[in-house]
C-alpha cells in the first residue's frame, strides 16, 4: 500500500526543509516590517517643522537638523560634480574605446576593489591623504603659498572622500546602460557620417540617460547613508553659515551629515533627536528606492516606444 | 558646380567612423571660410581630446586604488616598525594610554575574525532559505512584494541598524546576561553591548545582499536541470536541495564572501553595541572588532596610539584585498564553467 503510485510518499525531511524555508522568508519579512515600523513609530512624532529648520541651541532650547541637511545636500553636490563626469567618461572609455586588453582588465578590477573597499577605510584615507598638512593637497599648499595646510576636517574632504566611494557605482551603472544600446544605434550613426564623439553625445548618452540617472541616484542613496567615511573627513559641524559669503566657505569647514548628527546624537543617548533623525533618513531612502524602481523601468533602449 | 575638395592623388583614405565627403558643393565656384577640410581637422581635434579625457577618466579608478594601498601602507607601517610586529599582531594586552603603553591587537584581529564567522554562519542560511523562497517555493504574487522590500533593507542606513540594536537588542541581552551570570563573581557586566548582539546586527545587515545574489544564482539556473529532475521523480524539497543549491553553489560562494566583506568592514552598526575594551571573543564579553577601535579611538589617539590605529586599518585593508581577489578568482572559475 505504502507502494501505491496515487498516495505521495510521506517525507518528514521534506516538511521540516520546506517550513525552514518559510520560517526564515518570514523571519527576513518580519525583520523588515518591525525595522520600518519601530523606527516610524518612534520618530515621525519627532518630525516637525522646528525639527527641520532650526539648529541645536542650548539658548533657544532647540535642537533641530537644518544645518544636517544644508551639509548632506552640500556633500551630495560637490560628490556628484566630481564623481559623475568621472564615472560616466571611464564607462564610456570601457564601453566604447578600450579594446580587450590588460588595461581594461585593470580598470575594471580596480573597481570592483574600490567598490569593496570598506567606508572607514575611505575615512582614514580621506583623512590622511586630503585632510592632513602632510598629504598631498599640504604640499601642494605649501608649494603655492609657502604653508603646508591640508583641507583638514571640511565639507571638501567628505565630499572628495566619497567621490571614490561612489565612483564605482555610477560608472558600473553606466557601463550597463551602454551595453543595453543596440550596436545598430552606432552603427547608424557612424553610418551616416557622424564623429564618433558627436555619437556618443547624441545617440548613446541619452539613450543611456535612465541608467546614468539610476547609477547618480544609487550614489545619493549611499552618500546619505554614509557614516564611517564621513566621521574622519567631513567632521560633525552642525551650525548654518550667518552671512552669504558663509554659504560658500562653508564647504571649507567641518560639516556633518545627518547620519552623522544620529550617530552622534546615539552616542550621547539623544534617542528622540535619533530617532527623528533616523525616520528622516528612511523617508529619504524610501523615496530613493521609488525613483530607482521607476528609473529601471525606463532602462532598456531596445524596449522603449 | 562640383569642386574637387583634394587635390588628384592626395585623396585621403576612407577611415571608418570619419564622414568622408569628398567633393564641396559651392556655388560661387571657391572655397568658402567654412570649409569642411579645416571643419575636418578641428574635429579630429575634438575627437582626439574626447578620447584622452575618457581614458583618464578610466584610469582615475586605479589612480585611487593604487594611491589608498600607498597611503595604507604608509601610515600603517611606522607603528609596525617602532613597537614590533609581533608585539603589535600578537600582542595580547591593549593599553595604549597607560604611562607603560602596550599595542596587542591580538583579541581585535580574533574578535572580526570570530564575530564576522558567527555573522556568517547567522546570516547565510536564512538568507539562502530566503532567496530559495522567492526564486522557487513563493506565490508570485507574495516575491513581487517581497523582493523589493528586501532591496530596501540593503538600503537602510547602517546607524539605523545599530540605533535599533541599542534600544532593542542591548537590553534583552543584559536580562539574558544577568540570568546567566546570577551568581558569577568573575563576570563583567556588559549591559548588554556584547559580542552576540553585535553578530546579530552584523548578520541582519548581510541578509540582503545574500539574499539578492543567491536568489539570481537560483533564477539563472537552466529550467531543463529542474524539470529532468522533477521528472525523475524527485520531489519539489529534494530538487531544491539536491540539484538545484549545488547547482548555484558559485554564485552562493560569492553572496558568502560579499557577505564576509560587508561584515569584516562595517563599523559605525555595531561600534555602540560590541562593547568598548578589548577582550578574548567571547559571547558575554564586551569587544572591540577592528573598525569600532578605528571609530571609537580615533578621535582622541595621538602619536603612537594613532599610528597603532593605522595599523589596524591597514590590517582590515589587508584581509579586503584577500577577500577581493578570492571573489574576482571564484567569479572567474564562474565564468570558465559557464
Amino acid at each position: 500500500m505504502t507502494n501505491s503510485i496515487y498516495q505521495k510518499k510521506f517525507r518528514l525531511s521534506d516538511h521540516i526543509l520546506s517550513s525552514l524555508i518559510n520560517i526564515s522568508a518570514l523571519f527576513s519579512i518580519v525583520l523588515l516590517i518591525g525595522i520600518m515600523g519601530y523606527v516610524f513609530i518612534r520618530g515621525i512624532p519627532r518630525i516637525s517643522l522646528q525639527f527641520l529648520t532650526t539648529v541645536p541651541s542650548t539658548i533657544r532650547g532647540t535642537f533641530g537638523i537644518a544645518g544636517n541637511i544644508l551639509n548632506t545636500l552640500y556633500i551630495i553636490l560637490i560628490t556628484l560634480l566630481i564623481a559623475t563626469p568621472l564615472g560616466v567618461g571611464s564607462a564610456i572609455y570601457l564601453n566604447e574605446y578600450a579594446k580587450p586588453g590588460k588595461a581594461v582588465r585593470l580598470i575594471e578590477f580596480t573597481t570592483e576593489t574600490l567598490s569593496g573597499i570598506p567606508s572607514i577605510i575611505f575615512g582614514l584615507f580621506g583623512m590622511v591623504f586630503f585632510g592632513s598638512p602632510s598629504g598631498p593637497f599640504g604640499m601642494l599648499s605649501r608649494l603655492l603659498f609657502g604653508k603646508a595646510v591640508g583641507l583638514g576636517y571640511s565639507i571638501l574632504t567628505g565630499a572628495l572622500t566619497l567621490t571614490l566611494m561612489v565612483l564605482p557605482l555610477i560608472t558600473r551603472n553606466t557601463q550597463e546602460a551602454l551595453k543595453t544600446v543596440p550596436s545598430t544605434y552606432r552603427s547608424g550613426a557612424l553610418g551616416i557620417g557622424a564623429t564618433k564623439w558627436y555619437m556618443i553625445r547624441t545617440i548613446l548618452l541619452p539613450s543611456a540617460m535612465p541608467g546614468i540617472i539610476t547609477g547618480i541616484i544609487l550614489a545619493i542613496g549611499r552618500i546619505v547613508g554614509e557614516s564611517a567615511a564621513l566621521l574622519f573627513t567631513a567632521g560633525s559641524g552642525f551650525l548654518l553659515p550667518r552671512t552669504a559669503a558663509g554659504f560658500f566657505k562653508k564647504i571649507f569647514e567641518s560639516g556633518g551629515t545627518l547620519t552623522i548628527q544620529l550617530y552622534l546624537s546615539m552616542s550621547k543617548a539623544q534617542y528622540d533627536a535619533a530617532f527623528g533623525i533616523a525616520a528622516v533618513l528612511l523617508i529619504i531612502v524610501l523615496g530613493i528606492n521609488f525613483l530607482t524602481k521607476i528609473l529601471s523601468g525606463k532602462f532598456d533602449v531596445s524596449k522603449r516606444d | 558646380m562640383c569642386v574637387p575638395l583634394y587635390p588628384e592623388g592626395k585623396l585621403q583614405k576612407f577611415r571608418p567612423g570619419v564622414p568622408g565627403p569628398e567633393f564641396l558643393v559651392n556655388t560661387k565656384g571657391k572655397f568658402s571660410m567654412n570649409s569642411i577640410i579645416a571643419n575636418r581637422k578641428s574635429k579630429s581635434l575634438v575627437e582626439k581630446t574626447a578620447e584622452i579625457i575618457f581614458t583618464v577618466c578610466a584610469f582615475f579608478a586605479v589612480l585611487a586604488v593604487l594611491s589608498i594601498t600607498v597611503y595604507m601602507f604608509l601610515n600603517g607601517t611606522p607603528a609596525l616598525v617602532k613597537v614590533g610586529i609581533t608585539d603589535i599582531l600578537f600582542g595580547t594586552v591593549w593599553k595604549p594610554a597607560s604611562a607603560d603603553p602596550s599595542y596587542g591587537i591580538l583579541f581585535v584581529i580574533l574578535t572580526s575574525i570570530v564575530g564576522t564567522t558567527l555573522a556568517i554562519l547567522l546570516g547565510v542560511p536564512i538568507g539562502v532559505l530566503t532567496a530559495v523562497f522567492l526564486a522557487e517555493t513563493a506565490p508570485k504574487s507574495i516575491a513581487r512584494l517581497v523582493k523589493p522590500a528586501i532591496e530596501l533593507l540593503a538600503g537602510i542606513p547602517s546607524v539605523i541598524y545599530g540605533l535599533l540594536g541599542i534600544l532593542l537588542l542591548c537590553p534583552a541581552m543584559y536580562k539574558l546576561e544577568q540570568k546567566i551570570f546570577a551568581g558569577s563573581q568573575t563576570h563583567q557586566f556588559t549591559g548588554g553591548a556584547n559580542l552576540i548582539s553585535a553578530v546579530i546586527v552584523l548578520a541582519i545587515m548581510i541578509l540582503p545582499t545574500v539574499i539578492n545574489i543567491s536568489e539570481s544564482a537560483l533564477r539563472s539556473i537552466p529550467v531543463s536541470l529542474k524539470a529532468a529532475s522533477l521528472a525523475m521523480g524527485a520531489s519539489k524539497i529534494q530538487t531544491i536541495f539536491k540539484v538545484l543549491i549545488p547547482a548555484a553553489k558559485s554564485g552562493i560562494v560569492t553572496a558568502i564572501v560579499l557577505g564576509v566583506g560587508r561584515a569584516i568592514g562595517e563599523a559605525m552598526a555595531i561600534s555602540l553595541v560590541s562593547g568598548s575594551s578589548v577582550n578574548t571573543p567571547l559571547p558575554f564579553n564586551s569587544v572591540r572588532f577592528l573598525t569600532t577601535a578605528i571609530v571609537s579611538e580615533m578621535g582622541y589617539a595621538a602619536d603612537l596610539h594613532r599610528q597603532v590605529l593605522f595599523t589596524i586599518g591597514l590590517v582590515l585593508f589587508v584581509f579586503i584585498m584577500i577577500i577581493n581577489l578570492t571573489l574576482t578568482r571564484i567569479l572567474k572559475g564562474g565564468a570558465k564553467n559557464d
